[in-house]
C-alpha cells in the first residue's frame, strides 16, 4: 500500500475547554502564593538548570495554571532544587516549595490514574 | 506710648483690612465661565469662588457631576462614587454657585481682554477668563467589530458592567444564567491603531481588576480572566489591587490581546488569543466578556473645538502650553484647562488638577488688573 506523507497535528492551542485543574488544584492548596505570580521570569533568568539546558520554570508554572499539565513530569525533573529562583522572586513566592508540590502532585495524579 | 501703640496696631489693622476688602472687590468684579458641570468644573469654580471670584457654570446635561453619576464603587479604596457626587452637589450649595443647566455653548468672541460667550439659550454671558472642563467621552465598544459588542447579546463594555453593579439588579447572562466564566479585554479603544487611539487610557486597567474583583464578590464560584498587553497600573494603590486580585480572588492574568469574539449556539461566547508568555495561541468558553473601553475627547470638547481657537494635541484633547510649567493653560490666553477635556486621568488626579487650575485662573487675572 502506499504511504502518504500526511499526518494529523496535535493542536497547539490552549483550549480551555480541555483545562485539567488537578495539579493546579493541589499546588494552590499548599502553597497559594502560587497565584500571584507576575510572569516576571526573574526565576528563570537566575535558574542554574535553565542557564545549562532547556528548561524554563516560568513558563512551566504558567502552563500549569493553563491547565496543561501533560509532558510536565521530564520537564520538573531538571530542576535541581538550588533555590535560587525563590530568593530573587519580588513577589516572595515560595517557588522551591511550589516545584517540590508539582513533583508531588504530579506523582499523586499518576498513582490515582494506576 | 500705649496710646500711639494702640493707634499703630489699629493702622495696621485697617491698612490690612482695606487691603482684603480691595482685594475681594477687585476679585468680585471678575467673571469666570466654567464649560461643564462635570466633577472637574465644579471643583475648580469653587476654588475661584472661594478666592472671591464670580464664576457662572454651564451644563450640557440636565445633571452636574457628569461621570461620577454613572459610578458604583470608585478605586482603589471602593469608596462609593455617590460620596463624590455629594460633594460636589454640597460644595455647590455652599457657594452658591450659578449653574446653566441644558445649556450650550454655541459662540466665544474676545473683545479686548474680555470673552463673551454665547450659549444655546441665547444668554450672552461676558467673562475675564473661561475654564474648560467638557471631559471625555467612552470609547464606542462597536467600533472593534470583532469584539461583537451589540452583536453577541453577553458582551458588554465596562460603563455596562458599572451601571448594572450600581443598579443593584442581579446580574445574568442575557440567558438569565449567573456567569460562571468571565473574560476582561483590556485597550478595547487605546494604544490602537485600527480605533485611530495610539495613546493608553490608564485608567481602564485598574477599572478591570476593579470590576473583576467586584464580580467575584458576587459570584465566589466564578472564575474571572483579564487579557491585557501591558498591566499598567501606575499608583501604589493599583499595583495593591492587581495584587489581592490574584491573590485574594484568583483573578487569571493572560497577556496576549484578544483577537476576536463568536458566539456559540447556547449564547455562550468562544474568545481567541495569543498566551504570549506561553507562545501559544488559546481558546476559551466564557459566559461574560466585558470590555474595558477606553477615554475619548467628550462631545463638548469636540463642540469647543468648532466654535473657538482651541488647540487640541495629536489624541484630539485640548494641548496645554506647557506639558512641565503650564498644564493648565491652553494655547489661548485667558483660556484654561481642567479635567479629562486635557487627557485621561483618574479622579483623585482630576480633583488636583481642578485645584491647580483655579491658581493659574487666579494668577492670570491678578497678573491682568496690576496692568
Amino acid at each position: 500500500m502506499n504511504k502518504f506523507g500526511f499526518t494529523t497535528q496535535e493542536s497547539r492551542t490552549i483550549d480551555y475547554g480541555q483545562f485539567d485543574e488537578r495539579l493546579l488544584g493541589y499546588v494552590q492548596r499548599h502553597e497559594p502564593s502560587f497565584f500571584i505570580c507576575m510572569s516576571c521570569g526573574a526565576c528563570t533568568a537566575t535558574c542554574s538548570a535553565g542557564n545549562l539546558i532547556d528548561f524554563n520554570i516560568r513558563r512551566l508554572s504558567l502552563l500549569i495554571r493553563r491547565g496543561e499539565i501533560l509532558h510536565l513530569s521530564n520537564e520538573i525533573d531538571k530542576c535541581m532544587l538550588c533555590g535560587k529562583c525563590t530568593l530573587v522572586c519580588p513577589r516572595g513566592i515560595n517557588t522551591r516549595n511550589v516545584i517540590m508540590l508539582i513533583k508531588k502532585g504530579i506523582s499523586e495524579i499518576k498513582q490515582l490514574q494506576n | 506710648m500705649v496710646n500711639i501703640l494702640v493707634n499703630l496696631s489699629s493702622l495696621i489693622v485697617c491698612t490690612l483690612v482695606f487691603n482684603e476688602i480691595e482685594k475681594c472687590n477687585m476679585n468680585t468684579q471678575k467673571t469666570i465661565v466654567t464649560i461643564g458641570a462635570g466633577i472637574a468644573g465644579v471643583e475648580s469654580s469653587v476654588a475661584l469662588s472661594k478666592l472671591g471670584y464670580r464664576v457662572i457654570l454651564v451644563e450640557k446635561d440636565k445633571n452636574i457631576g457628569g461621570k461620577i453619576n454613572n459610578y458604583y464603587h470608585l478605586f482603589p479604596n471602593n469608596r462609593p462614587a455617590v460620596d463624590i457626587k455629594n460633594y460636589i452637589d454640597e460644595q455647590c450649595r455652599i457657594h452658591d454657585l450659578t449653574i446653566y443647566k441644558n445649556t450650550e455653548i454655541e459662540k466665544i468672541q474676545k473683545k479686548g481682554e474680555r470673552f463673551s460667550v454665547t450659549t444655546s439659550n441665547d444668554d450672552i454671558l461676558k467673562a475675564d477668563a473661561l475654564l474648560v472642563a467638557t471631559g471625555f467621552e467612552y470609547f464606542n465598544g462597536q467600533q472593534k467589530e470583532e469584539y461583537g459588542y451589540k452583536i453577541y447579546d453577553n458582551v458588554i463594555t465596562s460603563v455596562d458592567l458599572e451601571e448594572k453593579l450600581k443598579s443593584g439588579k442581579p446580574i445574568t447572562t442575557v440567558q438569565g444564567k449567573e456567569p460562571k466564566r468571565i473574560a476582561f479585554v483590556h485597550c478595547v479603544g487605546s494604544r490602537d491603531e485600527k480605533s485611530g487611539n495610539h495613546y493608553c487610557s490608564r485608567l481602564c486597567c485598574v477599572t478591570g481588576v476593579k470590576q473583576a474583583m467586584e464580580l467575584n464578590n458576587r459570584f465566589p464560584n466564578s472564575l474571572s480572566y483579564c487579557f491585557y498587553i501591558d498591566l499598567r497600573m501606575y499608583s501604589m494603590e493599583y499595583e495593591s489591587l492587581y495584587r489581592s486580585a490574584q491573590e485574594k480572588y484568583g483573578i487569571q492574568f493572560i497577556r496576549g490581546k484578544v483577537s476576536e469574539v463568536s458566539e456559540n449556539k447556547e449564547g455562550s461566547l468562544q474568545i481567541k488569543a495569543e498566551d504570549t508568555l506561553t507562545g501559544r495561541p488559546l481558546k476559551m468558553e466564557v459566559d461574560l466578556v466585558v470590555l474595558l473601553v477606553g477615554m475619548v475627547p467628550g462631545s463638548g470638547t469636540e463642540k469647543l473645538k468648532s466654535v473657538s481657537a482651541l488647540e487640541a494635541n495629536k489624541h484630539g484633547f485640548l494641548q496645554s502650553a506647557d506639558w512641565q510649567l503650564h498644564k493648565n493653560s491652553s494655547s489661548q490666553p485667558g483660556i484654561f484647562l481642567t479635567g479629562t477635556c486635557n487627557g485621561p486621568m483618574s479622579i483623585d488626579e482630576t480633583m488636583e488638577h481642578a485645584r491647580s487650575a483655579a491658581l493659574e485662573v487666579h494668577s492670570y487675572l491678578q497678573n491682568h488688573s496690576e496692568k
